[in-house]
């Protein structure tokens, strides 16, 4: 009775909100996805990025006279979630590719729905390897430099210190997890020398950190690998700096660097941690102060890594989109591939072989200055350096 | 001493290397069941080198001092925990609210507290910035509880959760809102800012401020319960708040100073933690499940049982991860399956009282749909059924997600209104159905028909296990006890990558041809959705669904006549896991992939607000539930970044105005209308008869 009813009703609703969507001859449309509700800190300032882009473009005169609109869908942090704004995207929208993605998991998943519909995806932040390897497909592209990039820079610093006995801690998913591995694999291959003494696994965003830093001093390290990010890294920081863990031993570490993770330690950043990130306040390249310059014109406040990945993103949708001078998935795909573009960083070019973009990141040492942790020492390393070779790389990549 | 030291030290070398790959190969079922420790522990005592053993614990000091600054370093994680829990467990003792925004209340504790910490500076500034910020929150908690909580006390159990769930999702925007999006880093605590030498070990000195706080905490609410008048009213009403309102006690004024004390006592302890974490807004779900499983370890309503239990909870994780660092991920769902298996009450909880209501007296009488009821239902079925005919991709898509959702809703709602058993764990079931379809159509490359059919066996085999365990306990146990299966399903997924994919979960689980329309997929969907609720109510008007309503309604009575309640209510649990499967199976096609999410806390959630939302003590209203909440929630996630802002505040509004769930208060007032035109009616001929 009433709830079939209702079911009928309820239906007719969601179909009445969607019959506004005429498409304007005069417009090329991205669907954009990212975690805006669960990851506010890092989406709001990647969402600036990608809105500065989008202006830059139009007010250039648009892909090929055509307006550039970006309609962007929050996934809430579910994967699910996700490829629901990825059928809306594409099938009420029509929008020409999709874009965005913060979460592996959730990357993976569009990306899988990119593979099934045929729609052109590039996923702008997810760091998982499988994206571009393992469950790599034609129809994605990914802009970050991944897990095993950052890996192999970090590797490359690494091998240099003389400590033997090494540690890690990382949240315990498939991030933590591969990064360890990566970094474990490239390491004992430059160095056999070293021990893996300890490793630790707290649940993401739940470290119990106290028992942790005890457990890790316990095993005498002399270096330890941190993956941990956000409020864990916090909390880890805190309790570490409070019981000497990091007194006299190397500390080696993902992506604290980028202002996102670094900035929240304030006064408590240790010195002396070898990074990957984002120093915005040390790059003197012309390519870089025309973004911060730009960015800190429309918004008053400093880019964070994701400001970047999203100016980035959408740049690098305009350039395919311009050179395709289509929205065929088919042809796209064949723009894209071995396509070189200008970025804040220098110039990247996205690989035919595995569809990853070349964009580097800075490696340096962490430092305090007036009560703020900051980046010092740091050398960009291209993203194309630190990739294995490309008959290994087939051999990650399942056929097309 | 020496040869302890030695052991010690010759087991924890090697351990990391094996572990790894014992991980690798066995995953965490095989650490569940533990059977390969034996083996484990030889092959550790062979490996390791003298040399390396005497390498080990150089600067570390004597492992006895190591020991005792864990033991110390567990003891102040089970500060903080104990004051959140104890606040639960008091407001839960006397109120019998199941505060899910408790976990928010910590949150704003933390966020208000970093507030006045840095407005005020100095030591003054600083400590009293905490307490200001527990009683600020207090008052907070005070209106809540006056404003929303107090119109919905004589709703259907549970319901007030469905308030507190949405309170939960708007705070978590609003302090986005109000504080930015940025972790936030607290000031250190003045005079504890440092560490204590202890053997060559260090203490952090604010560990130590916190394992003196909570006994004096423990000591005071001790007082306060054996000492004062109030104390004794709130023990009372925990024990038996129908006699305590009998006695002419004011309980409106009980409850609101109750739920203040412990809004304070959840604010205190996250305001507490500032100095050893950031402040984010993802604090609470952090929280909220971990203080649940405290409380029901300790047993509900029990202050000493929630110190008890969060003393052995830190402690174990603090030992946990020396053994197995990959276990605490898991570790207190374990212990509480363990605990609530061997001591259905949790440690220091007593049996609950017999429900006194009757619940024929408050529910509207259940019958089958009577003939034109059900013409209707079919004609709002082929309604639905035609939208293919006008509809886009993105609707039919959106539809078929709804219909999936019926599924899911409608098991859970059997289970809860016809055997009274709230799960909060369902999700388990469901994500079980479509790991289930996931193996059989990526390993064993089954066609679509034959992985839908088979897929929800595996929701049916973890109900049967499950269910078996869970159907000994009743209420809020049951509940707490489907919630830790659930976990651990959930860690089983999320850990075993070789066989699940782990976080990155199976890909690639596209529905075969026929059905890879939207069109058709929708028509399947709708079709299973009807068919499964159309079973369920069968199942209800049934001898066994009758035999099910008299076991919730009167377990004594019912086993009296010679029903065999926990047979009746374990084949309903298997019924509704096996149902939620089904849904599960669905939506692993429909999405194309499987992750551990589809297990996960928040969907068991979301299960349980469609259930409520529709109204509990109806037939079928769980149908309207899984349409409302859905619909609204894919419709707001997609028209605005704040839709948990406005989704909680839809739930809140819809608890108010709908205090019977949606179907359930429009049956009532369908019912109040049709009984007063029957008195007219019967008063009328009474009067032509008089004047005859």
């Amino acid at each position: 009775m009433r709830r079939r009813h209702l079911l009928g009703a309820g239906l007719a609703i969601v179909v009445a909100g969607m019959a506004n969507t005429a498409m304007a001859q005069s417009e090329i449309k991205i669907g954009e996805i990212n975690s805006y509700s669960l990851l506010p800190a890092f989406t709001e300032p990647y969402r600036k990025g990608w809105q500065l882009a989008v202006e830059e473009i139009n007010a250039a005169g648009g892909i090929n006279g055509k307006k550039l609109v970006v309609i962007s869908k929050d996934d809430g942090g579910k994967p699910a979630d996700a490829t629901t704004a990825a059928n809306e995207l594409v099938s009420s929208e029509n929008v020409a590719m999709l874009t965005g993605t913060f979460l592996s998991n959730i990357g993976l998943a569009v990306s899988d729905f990119a593979n099934q519909k045929k729609v052109f995806f590039l996923a702008a932040e997810p760091l998982t390897d499988a994206i571009t390897w393992s469950k790599g497909n034609r129809y994605t592209f990914r802009l970050r430099p991944s897990n095993y990039m950052q890996a192999a820079m970090l590797v490359e610093e690494a091998a240099k210190l003389p400590a033997k006995r090494w540690a890690t801690i990382a949240p315990n998913y498939e991030y933590g997890q591969s990064a360890v591995a990566v970094f474990k694999k490239l390491m004992s291959e430059k160095r056999p020398d070293i021990q893996w003494v300890d490793e630790q696994w707290p649940p993401q965003g739940k470290i119990d950190a106290g028992p942790v830093v005890q457990a890790v001093a316990a095993a005498n390290p002399e270096a330890i690998l941190n993956v941990t990010f956000g409020a864990d890294l916090v909390k880890l920081v805190r309790e570490g700096n409070t019981r000497g863990l990091f007194k006299n031993r190397s500390v080696v570490s993902f992506l604290t660097g980028e202002p996102e993770y670094l900035d929240p330690l304030k006064d408590e950043t240790p010195e002396g941690w070898i990074v990957t990130g984002y120093p915005w306040y040390d790059i003197k390249t012309p390519d870089h102060d025309k973004f911060l310059k730009a960015y800190q014109a429309k918004f008053n406040d400093y880019p964070r890594l994701g400001s970047i990945v999203g100016y980035q993103t959408i740049k690098a949708a305009a350039a395919i989109l311009a050179k395709a001078n289509s929205t065929d998935p088919e042809k796209l795909i064949a723009a894209t591939e071995g396509l070189s573009m200008p970025s804040p960083f220098g110039e990247i070019t996205f690989r035919k072989i595995d569809h990853q973009s070349t964009l580097g990141a800075f490696v340096g040492k962490t430092a305090l200055k007036d009560g703020k942790g900051i980046m010092v020492n740091s050398v960009y390393r291209k993203g194309a350096d630190y990739l294995p070779s490309d008959a290994e790389v087939a051999k990650l990549r399942p056929k097309d | 001493m020496r040869g302890y030291l030695r052991g010690s030290n010759s087991q924890r070398q090697p351990r990391t290397a094996i572990q790894v790959s014992w991980f690798e190969t066995r995953g965490v079922a095989a650490l569940l069941t533990m059977r390969d420790y034996p083996t484990l522990i030889l092959r550790r005592r062979e490996a390791p080198s003298r040399r390396m053993k005497a390498r080990y614990f150089t600067n570390a000091g004597p492992p006895m001092a190591f020991y005792f600054v864990q033991f110390l370093t567990g003891l102040a994680s089970a500060a903080s925990l104990f004051l959140v829990a104890s606040g639960l467990s008091i407001i839960f003792g006397v109120t019998r609210i199941v505060n899910f925004a408790h976990g928010a209340f910590y949150m704003l504790g933390a966020y208000v507290a970093f507030t006045l910490t840095e407005r005020f500076a100095g030591a003054l500034g600083f400590w009293g910035g905490i307490v200001a910020a527990a009683l600020v929150v207090a008052v907070v908690g005070v209106l809540v509880e006056m404003v929303l909580l107090r119109r919905i006390y004589h709703a259907p159990e549970l319901f007030q959760l469905l308030a507190t769930f949405g309170l939960t999702l708007m705070v978590q925007d609003i302090v986005v809102m109000i504080w930015g999006p940025d972790d936030l880093l607290g000031r250190r605590a003045p005079g504890f800012k440092g560490a204590v030498d202890f053997f060559g070990q260090n203490i952090p000195s604010y560990d130590l401020f916190l394992i003196g706080l909570s006994p004096v905490v423990l000591g005071i609410l001790w007082l306060l319960f054996q000492r004062t008048r109030w104390g004794v009213l709130v023990r009372a009403a925990t024990q038996d708040r129908d006699m305590v309102a009998a006695l002419g006690v004011n309980q409106k004024w009980l409850f609101t100073s109750v739920f203040a004390l412990g809004v304070f006592l959840a604010a205190l302890g996250g305001a507490l933690q500032i100095p050893r974490d950031a402040v984010h807004h993802a604090l609470d779900l952090r929280i909220i499940v971990e203080v649940f499983v405290v409380v029901v370890i300790g047993g509900l309503g029990s202050i000493i049982g929630a110190f008890v239990a969060a003393v052995l909870v830190s402690e174990l994780n603090a030992f946990g991860i020396l053994i197995f660092p990959k276990i605490s991920i898991i570790l207190v769902f374990l212990v509480m399956a363990v605990v609530l298996i061997v001591r259905p009450w949790g440690l220091f909880g007593k049996p609950e009282a017999a429900a006194r209501r009757t619940p024929g007296l408050t529910v509207n009488p259940w019958r089958p749909l009577t003939s034109a009821e059900r013409l209707m239902s079919v004609g709002a079925l082929a309604l639905a059924a035609m939208l293919p005919l006008f509809a886009g991709n993105y609707a039919l898509t959106v539809g078929s997600e709804i219909a999936i959702f019926v599924i899911f809703a409608a098991s859970l709602h059997f289970l809860m209104s016809v055997g009274g058993l709230a799960s909060f764990g369902h999700a388990a079931y469901f994500g079980l159905g479509a790991y289930g379809v996931a193996f059989l159509a990526k390993a064993a490359g089954l066609p679509m028909i034959v992985s839908l059919l088979l897929g929800p066996v595996l929701g049916l085999l973890g109900a049967a296990v499950f269910g078996f365990f869970a159907v000994q306990l009743s209420g809020v146990y049951f509940a707490m006890l489907t919630l830790a299966f659930a976990q651990i399903v959930w860690s089983i997924a999320f850990q075993w990558v070789s066989v699940t994919g782990g976080d990155n979960g199976i890909l690639g689980v596209w529905p075969d041809k026929w059905a890879a329309g939207p069109a058709a997929f929708y028509w399947l969907s709708l079709a299973i959705a009807a068919f499964a609720v159309v079973v369920l109510r069968v199942i209800v008007f049934s001898p066994f669904g009758f035999a099910l309503r008299a076991t919730r309604d009167s377990p004594l009575r019912s086993e009296a006549i010679g029903i065999n309640g926990k047979r009746v209510q374990w084949t309903a649990f298997v019924i509704a896991g096996t149902v939620a499967g089904i849904g599960g199976a669905l939506f692993a096609y429909l999405k194309g992939s499987v992750f551990p999410d589809s297990l996960g806390i928040s969907l068991s959630v979301d299960a349980l607000v469609m259930v409520l939302l529709g109204g509990v003590e109806t037939v079928s209203g769980a149908v309207i539930g899984a349409i409302v909440f859905k619909a609204a929630n894919i419709w707001l996630v997609s028209q605005t970044d704040l839709s948990k802002l406005v989704l909680g505040g839809f739930i809140v509004l819809m608890v108010v105005a709908f205090p019977k769930g949606i179907v359930g208060t429009l049956e009532t007032i369908w019912n109040r209308r049709r009984s007063t035109e029957d008195k007219k009616s019967a008063l009328a001929t009474s009067r032509v008869e008089v004047a005859e």
